[in-house]
């Protein structure tokens, strides 16, 4: 039973880093020479496209995937992690979208699910329904929600809600590094910025955040580093003070590309209404290097 | 979620205590039970006699003590359609290796218990291997012993039902366990009602108060999560169908114990009771909701109408349609009810 641990590392200490790190599935590579540092006390913000390698680089942090080449270091020791337990053990805990809750369990039930705490020994052993219900009720309020009911089913909570206890509930389960996917992408603007003030608080408390978005208004809003991706290559790494959101915003829709799409889109409408089965006649793009938007 | 620090009290309402026992899962089964109750107080006269009550506990105890380790089985997602049969199984077992084997019957309990947890554990590691429906696996179960418990009798015994055991070593002490009965006055109490209790209260402890019984909400109302979290899906599960084999086993000795002699084509159709009870009870076809006691208070409902018929002189023929009437309506009492729940909140 892992008691909460405060976090420890001073702010602005490196909790992990990876330099130069690639994956390869086969021949695919889905990762190449990606570098990105996560602080104590700080947000690093991975954002891309789909299929940029997003997904690829959170299951190496979060210990799915190991890394074909390159260093992946925490707290300065250089590691491979065999497994996803192995990097909780670490005091990383990687919170997915589908957030592994049960909606008709009450919160407390779905905070402690997997690692519930007991008291009494033998036939006797049973949980510790009071120590869980508190905890489930501080944790919460100490990150700023205030639950009417910690009984009522978790399926009643709102989607922002739902995310804010599955990342309360890595925090309590002493992560020292948290790795959010893509925690806003199907919330309304409200609850986004109800979970943002959550990872903010997280951040607050010493932890250090990855977080992983296509939405560059949101990283903007929290981010202290921002990592982009594109194609499975760092398309750039600003930090904050580096960078107006207006270019992070450019560069992650693709900056000259969107130009060339915009352009291509205007095409289309010009000679498009009556050629009807035909492909869009886009040019066999100089952009070559993007294979989501524009050519298809 | 946005008011002040402390206010949680405040929106929680006085009504909360109401909301919450409307949301209980038994809620739906015990005003239905109240409403048998109070409907055969009025159509049938002896029904409130103190001898009707132990016979309607008798047999709702029958019943019960199935249906409460299949209402586990199904808040964990799964059903057992072998449940029924496997009970005659468990009675056969016990009685032809008894008889057959050794000269004491303690021998053959032993052995029936044994060969019926296989059984629990043969449905759970085919149902967790093969990821095929509980539905399919069971109803192959279902089958299987239903073949084996006819051939194997006729084979063994050269009839449809075992030879008798009651003058074998052992018998009246495990009559004593299985099938004792008290006389108070006028009532009979059977030993099956102690085991029925006993029972629910165990599996209601489990559920509410362990972490197995953490797992076994988790595992049947969202089995991916489930397994994210770290919660051994594959031995809750296991555990679950072995659990309705221990207790199939604890019916089966009480079929032997009390009459001696076990019919091979017995149990079929029984399977449906217990699910029933436990639908009746507040359990989701679905999984990851509903209770023991639930099932408990379904068992009891079952044991009114089937006696209640009788005390108020009607045809028996019309007990299958009133528990197919019941059922129908404790399942949409249910439903509304824990919408009615949910949305209050």
């Amino acid at each position: 039973m892992s008691a909460h641990t405060a976090p420890g590392p001073q702010a602005g200490t490196t909790l992990v880093k990876l330099t130069d790190v690639s994956k390869y599935y086969g021949n695919i590579r889905a990762l190449q020479g990606v570098s990105l540092e996560v602080t104590a006390g700080g947000i690093t913000c991975v954002l891309g496209d789909n299929g940029a390698g997003k997904s690829t680089l959170i299951k190496i942090i979060a210990g799915l995937h190991r890394h074909d080449a390159g260093t992946f270091e925490i707290e300065g020791e250089e590691t491979e992690l065999a497994n996803p337990r192995a990097a909780l053990d670490r005091g990383i805990a990687t919170v997915y979208q589908d957030l592994a809750v049960v909606p008709l369990m009450p919160v407390w039930r779905n905070f402690f699910l997997g690692s519930e705490p007991t008291r009494g020994r033998g036939p006797f052993r049973r949980l510790d329904v009071e120590l869980m219900r508190e905890t489930t009720r501080a944790e919460l309020l100490r990150m700023g929600i205030d639950l009417r009911d910690v009984d009522q089913p978790i399926g009643t909570l709102s989607g922002g809600e739902r995310q804010c206890v599955a990342i309360a509930r890595a925090v309590y389960f002493g992560a020292k590094v948290l790795v959010l996917d893509e925690p806003t992408a199907a919330l309304g603007v409200k609850q986004s910025g109800v979970v943002l003030k959550y990872v903010a608080a997280a951040r607050d408390a010493g932890l250090g955040v990855v977080l992983i978005t296509h939405n560059p208004h949101h990283a903007y809003l929290v981010g202290d580093r921002f990592v982009l991706l594109k194609r499975g290559t760092m398309a750039g790494s600003h930090t904050r003070d580096s960078i107006t959101l207006d270019e992070l915003t450019r560069q992650m829709a693709g900056g000259s590309e969107l130009d060339e799409l915009s352009h291509e889109l205007e095409r289309v409408a010009e000679s498009g209404r009556d050629t009807s089965a035909g492909t869009p006649a886009g040019p066999p793009s100089d952009s070559a290097s993007d294979r989501d938007d524009t050519t298809r | 979620m946005s008011a002040g620090a402390d206010t949680a009290d405040e929106r929680l309402a006085p009504a909360s205590h109401l909301k919450k026992l409307l949301a209980r899962p038994e809620l739906g089964a015990v005003v239905g039970a109240a409403a048998v109750f109070v409907f055969f107080s009025f159509a049938a006269p002896s029904f409130l006699q103190a001898s009707s009550l132990s016979t309607i506990l008798y047999s709702a105890s029958t019943i019960g003590i199935m249906a409460c380790p299949v209402a586990l089985l199904m808040i964990g997602g799964e059903f057992d359609l072998s449940a029924g049969v496997m009970v005659t199984t468990s009675a056969l077992v016990s009685s032809m290796f008894s008889y057959q084997m050794t000269a004491n019957v303690w021998v053959g309990v032993g052995v029936s218990l044994l060969v019926t947890l296989a059984i629990g554990f043969f449905n759970g590691f085919m149902l967790t291997r093969t990821r095929l429906p509980s539905f399919i696996i069971t109803l192959g179960t279902f089958l299987m012993l239903t073949g084996l418990n006819l051939g194997f009798t006729k084979l063994i015994s050269g009839s449809v039902s075992t030879k008798t055991i009651a003058d074998m070593e052992g018998f009246s002490s495990a009559r004593a366990l299985f099938a004792s009965q008290w006389n108070i006055g006028s009532v009979t109490l059977k030993v099956t009602i102690l085991w029925w209790f006993a029972l629910v209260a165990v599996a209601t402890w489990i559920l509410l108060r362990t972490r197995a019984g953490n797992w076994i909400f988790a595992v049947g109302g969202g089995a991916d999560a489930a397994r994210a979290t770290g919660v051994p899906v594959v031995k809750t599960r296991i555990g679950l169908y072995m659990g309705v084999a221990l207790c199939a086993w604890i019916s089966g000795q009480h079929i032997l114990f009390s009459f001696d002699v076990v019919q091979s084509g017995e149990g079929v159709g029984n399977e449906f009771l217990y699910i029933i009870a436990a639908v009746i009870g507040g359990c989701l076809m679905t999984g990851g909701y509903g209770s023991a006691i639930g099932s408990a208070v379904g068992a009891f409902i079952f044991g009114m109408t089937s006696n209640g018929i009788v005390y108020a002189q009607w045809n028996p023929d019309w007990f299958k349609f009133f528990l197919g009437a019941m059922l129908l309506l404790a399942t949409l009492l249910n439903a509304w009810v824990r919408k009615r729940a949910e949305e209050s909140k």
